[in-house]
């Protein structure tokens, strides 16, 4: 691993001007190292941080990246890193005219890190260089209390993707600081949400009711409390002291653990803790980049299309560039591919606004042919793929911005999957050009870890009490047992999660009639399958031993 | 950087801790030129978390795929490509086709060297129990004549190419060449050193002492795991017996449904799938035909493997275990492995309910063992499944 020469880094500032010209705004100091691709196998287990903490399960996916080198090699032109200042790493036998197209690559890669809000959290912190003292710490550790460590690591890293990434970036971006939690209920919530709910527990057809009196009492400008506190007497009191009594932030798993867990507390296990900060924070880190792959990607792409192409230095490549382009950003026949999808969508935001299609006028218009006319010639929309890059990440770019005329236009589909029996072969067939299936089935491929928190009321007793919030997607089962016998290791007792599984009733019976053919059921007389059923479990985590209850 | 073997040694650890180990041995297939693919022994291992799971709910119609993204013209429900389950060479180019032996040899010694290492992997640290020497035959080395040893000047057979080649060398040390892109060969200097004989090399060859037969059922009920299960258990075994007996091993591969086919190497007996019914005898009476057929019972200990889902046609077994019978009088070990499918649950399959029905199990125990096992099964019920198989 070296810097590259001085002629390439010459390439590079050069491509920084331009970049700046053209309205990308980053850091002006930026390192750029040569790497091997035997060196890219090493580095990308540790997510390509080179001073990221050793873990044997690193050493494991380079022995196995090996393997996959030796059987399926692989070139990539270029990888960046979210560090201050940024560093990209590149292979060696790039020609100049490729380095102009990759380097443009990058540096919007590296605005995009230092401007979307996403990642606001990682500007202040010099990743490599906590990572080191991260990974000294490790090593530390590794040599006083030996394998321990890598357990510890182990069974942080378990749950390292439940933590709460959203409500640490709301906190930084409202800046609500004087309170960790921030949120005070006014009278009329902590009425609703608690004193009717939690301390009084009233039926539900009751709680209506106060809800519709309480309308009442608004429509005609009445005091509503008046009666309240003389039906509970006791409301004023508690909610005052509700007030004044600091709320208590809602923790994530690993936090809840790290704070409360009876283990941790003892004095000879304190060093578990700075091990597990350390996970924690190494996730949350990376958090964005998971959650904005394809925007990050698509905008690289444009840019590195627009730039180069207005590049003089490249002249007489420009058929080169053109075949290296395409490779990267041509819409797969089937298949997914983000560089091109995020291009295409920029492309088509930036064409859209500067028509003023984005606009109350255009949504009301019916006339298929004026809308086809449509064009305010605003003339905005490089501005506005600029606000889109900040504010948005992944699942909203895709969620607002993916319509049925991009559909149409770039004539996308949802391509589905079937086992034919007759000639033993996938077949694949176009299941659907609705915008809704499409955008749906790019959602199913982001990052969406289960939403599983600590019930506070349930956890007593040495229990630990999860509850998952089902999304109709089970957990993956063969995981749990590992994941929680790294929670119980940690918290010091059992653990016990709640969640969905299909409940026996939806279990296809008819599994073994179909056997021999799958495809049967695909066939378009069948009725379809009925809806699953779920039924809620516990799962129990005692002793190393799991069982699972119904509940 | 860490080692394979001190990962596993790590891993021995874990289950002194009292967790349960991770490391498994996974295996990465590459696929070569004219079929010709290459194992690469890699270890894996999985990071248990809390995670969705992408399985596809009972409510979707059975046999349909993970849906993806697309570009393109057509209407909604119009198939636009097919794609082979398992790539299957065609018949036609199979077997015999016109490749030259060196590059053949090359491909299966990768394969040979690979499963090797497996095995060293698996009877190091998997403790397996050693198969038992019958000695008969073992090691005998005779010689073989050769021309594969190279001679400068004198010798049997002029080596053209190796000779070409030194002769350029020479004239390039001389400066006779100074335009490598326009050679004129008429202006070559040849010295008598320069050209490069074959001669007869006298080489050691062993006799192998192990016969294996690996025979699958690959009919249509035989899809998804309990293949992968079967072949994950013969892959397995094959690697370990390569290292036993030091590539001294034979091996043969019978696929059947209906009907038994012999297959040429590994590769095809673990790729190939068709969809049709199931006679489990036929792959019997095949081994049975060959042993006889080649007098392999004097030579060779013999093996025979077998896997299947433990569906059969005919239902009493009859022609099956007179094969059984038959081939009992002289093979070392028959081992059975039945892998249920999970909608069986706990009911016996046929192949069980005759098998242990006819009492061969007990009257010769030391000959035959037959291993019982879901499809869901990891790593280690697998080797377990090999150790009862030899034990």
């Amino acid at each position: 691993m070296e810097l590259v020469s001085q002629h390439v880094k010459g390439i590079m500032e050069e491509c920084k001007i331009r970049a700046q010209d053209a309205g990308l705004r980053f850091d002006d100091e930026t390192l750029e190292y040569i790497v091997t691709n035997r060196d890219m196998i090493e580095l990308s287990p540790k997510v390509m941080i080179p001073t990221l903490y050793d873990y044997w399960v690193h050493d494991v996916r380079v022995l196995s990246g090996r393997g996959l080198y030796e059987a399926y090699p692989s070139n990539p032109y270029e990888t960046a890193i979210n560090t201050r200042p940024a560093i990209s790493f590149y292979n060696d036998n790039n020609p100049d005219w490729l380095n102009v197209m990759i380097f443009y690559h990058v540096l919007a890669h590296i605005d995009f890190f230092q401007n979307n809000l996403y990642y606001k959290n990682t500007w202040d912190v010099d990743l490599t260089g906590q990572a080191l003292a991260d990974k000294r710490l490790i090593a530390q550790f590794r040599s006083e209390k030996g394998r321990w460590v890598d357990y510890v690591i182990e069974f942080a890293r378990g749950m390292d993707n439940l933590v709460g990434f959203h409500r640490d970036l709301n906190r930084t971006l409202t800046r609500v600081q004087n309170r960790e939690q921030g949120h005070v209920p006014d009278r009329i919530d902590f009425y609703f949400d608690r004193f009717l709910q939690k301390i009084k527990s009233v039926p539900q057809h009751e709680y209506l009711k106060e809800i519709d009196r309480y309308n009442q009492f608004c429509n005609n400008h009445m005091d509503f409390f008046v009666e309240i506190t003389e039906k509970y007497p006791e409301f004023e009191e508690l909610f005052q002291k509700q007030i004044k009594k600091p709320a208590t932030a809602k923790l994530d798993v690993m936090e809840y653990v790290l704070r409360y867990s009876p283990f941790l507390q003892n004095e000879e296990n304190e060093w578990m803790k700075s091990v597990i900060h350390i996970i924690r924070d190494t996730s949350l880190y990376f958090q964005p980049q998971i959650r904005t792959k394809n925007m990050n990607e698509g905008w690289a792409s444009f840019w590195h299309a627009h730039l180069f192409l207005n590049d003089e230095r490249i002249r007489g490549h420009e058929t080169d560039f053109a075949k290296v382009n395409a490779m990267v950003t041509a819409m797969p026949k089937v298949g997914l591919n983000p560089y091109a999808l995020g291009l295409r969508l920029f492309e088509h935001i930036e064409e859209r606004e500067n028509q003023g299609r984005y606009s109350f006028d255009y949504f009301q218009l019916k006339d298929a042919v004026l809308r086809k006319k449509y064009d305010r010639r605003k003339n905005t929309g490089r501005d506005f793929i600029f606000f889109v890059r900040e504010n948005m990440e992944d699942f909203s770019f895709i969620n607002t911005f993916v319509d049925q005329e991009f559909m149409d236009r770039h004539r996308l589909f949802v391509a589905g999957k079937r086992f034919n029996p007759q000639h033993t072969t996938w077949q694949y067939y176009i299941k659907s050009r609705k915008v809704e299936d499409y955008r749906q089935m790019i959602f199913d491929t982001l990052y969406h870890p289960p939403d599983i928190r600590v019930i506070e009321e349930k956890t007593g007793d040495g229990v630990l009490y999860l509850d998952h919030r089902f999304e109709n997607k089970p957990l993956k089962q063969d995981y749990i047992e590992n994941t929680m016998i790294g929670i119980e290791f940690l918290w010091g007792g059992p653990v016990h999660l709640e969640t969905s599984i299909p409940s026996a009733a939806s279990q296809p019976g008819a599994q073994y009639a179909n056997f021999w053919d799958p495809g049967a059921g695909g066939g378009r007389t069948d009725p379809p399958p009925p809806p699953v059923e779920w039924k809620r479990v516990r799962y129990v985590m005692k002793d190393r031993k799991l069982h699972r209850q119904e509940l | 950087m860490i080692t394979l073997d001190e990962l596993l040694e790590r891993d021995r650890k874990r289950e002194q801790d009292g967790f349960k180990r991770k490391i498994r041995i996974g295996r990465i297939v590459k696929p070569g030129s004219g079929g010709r693919e290459k194992i690469i022994v890699v270890p894996t291992t999985v990071e248990e978390k809390f995670v969705h799971d992408d399985m596809l709910l009972p409510d979707q119609p059975p046999g349909e795929g993970e849906p993806t993204g697309g570009t393109g013209d057509g209407e909604e429900g119009e198939v636009i490509g097919e794609q082979p389950v398992r790539p299957e060479e065609g018949e036609g180019e199979g077997e015999g086709d016109g490749e030259g032996p060196g590059e053949g040899q090359g491909g299966e010694h990768e394969m040979e060297a690979n499963a090797y290492e497996l095995g060293k992997v698996l009877s190091q640290d998997f403790e397996l129990p050693n198969l038992k020497d019958k000695g008969k035959k073992k090691a005998l080395a005779r010689y073989v004549y050769e021309l594969t040893d190279k001679n400068r000047g004198v010798g049997q057979l002029l080596d053209k190419k190796a000779t070409l080649k030194k002769i350029v060398e020479t004239n390039m040390a001389l400066g006779r060449i100074p335009d490598v892109t326009r050679i004129d060969t008429q202006k070559f200097v040849i010295s008598p050193r320069d050209l490069i004989f074959r001669i007869l090399s006298r080489e050691k060859e062993y006799e192998s002492q192990a016969l294996v037969f690996f025979l699958r059922d690959y009919s249509g009920s035989m899809g998804g795991k309990v293949t992968q299960t079967v072949v994950s258990q013969h892959v397995m075994l094959y690697s370990w017996l390569v290292y036993q007996y030091e590539k001294q091993v034979e091996t043969r591969f019978i696929l059947h449904d209906t009907e038994a086919r012999e297959v040429t190497d590994f590769q095809k007996y673990y790729s190939y799938k068709v969809a049709g019914g199931t006679k489990v005898f036929t792959a019997f009476q095949m081994v049975n035909e060959i042993v006889e057929k080649e007098n392999l019972a004097r030579d060779y200990n013999i093996y025979v493997f077998y896997g299947t889902d433990g569906d059969d046609w005919e239902k009493d077994g009859k022609q099956t275990l007179e094969a059984i019978d038959k081939m009992l009088a002289y093979t070392a070990r028959i081992g059975i492995t039945v892998v249920k499918h999970t909608y069986t649950g706990t009911k016996e399959t046929e192949v069980e309910k005759y098998i242990q029905g006819s009492g061969v199990l007990d009257r010769h125990s030391h000959l035959i063992k037959m291993d019982v096992m879901a499809e869901n099964v990891d790593d280690s019920r697998i080797i377990q499944g090999i150790k009862t198989l030899i034990s």
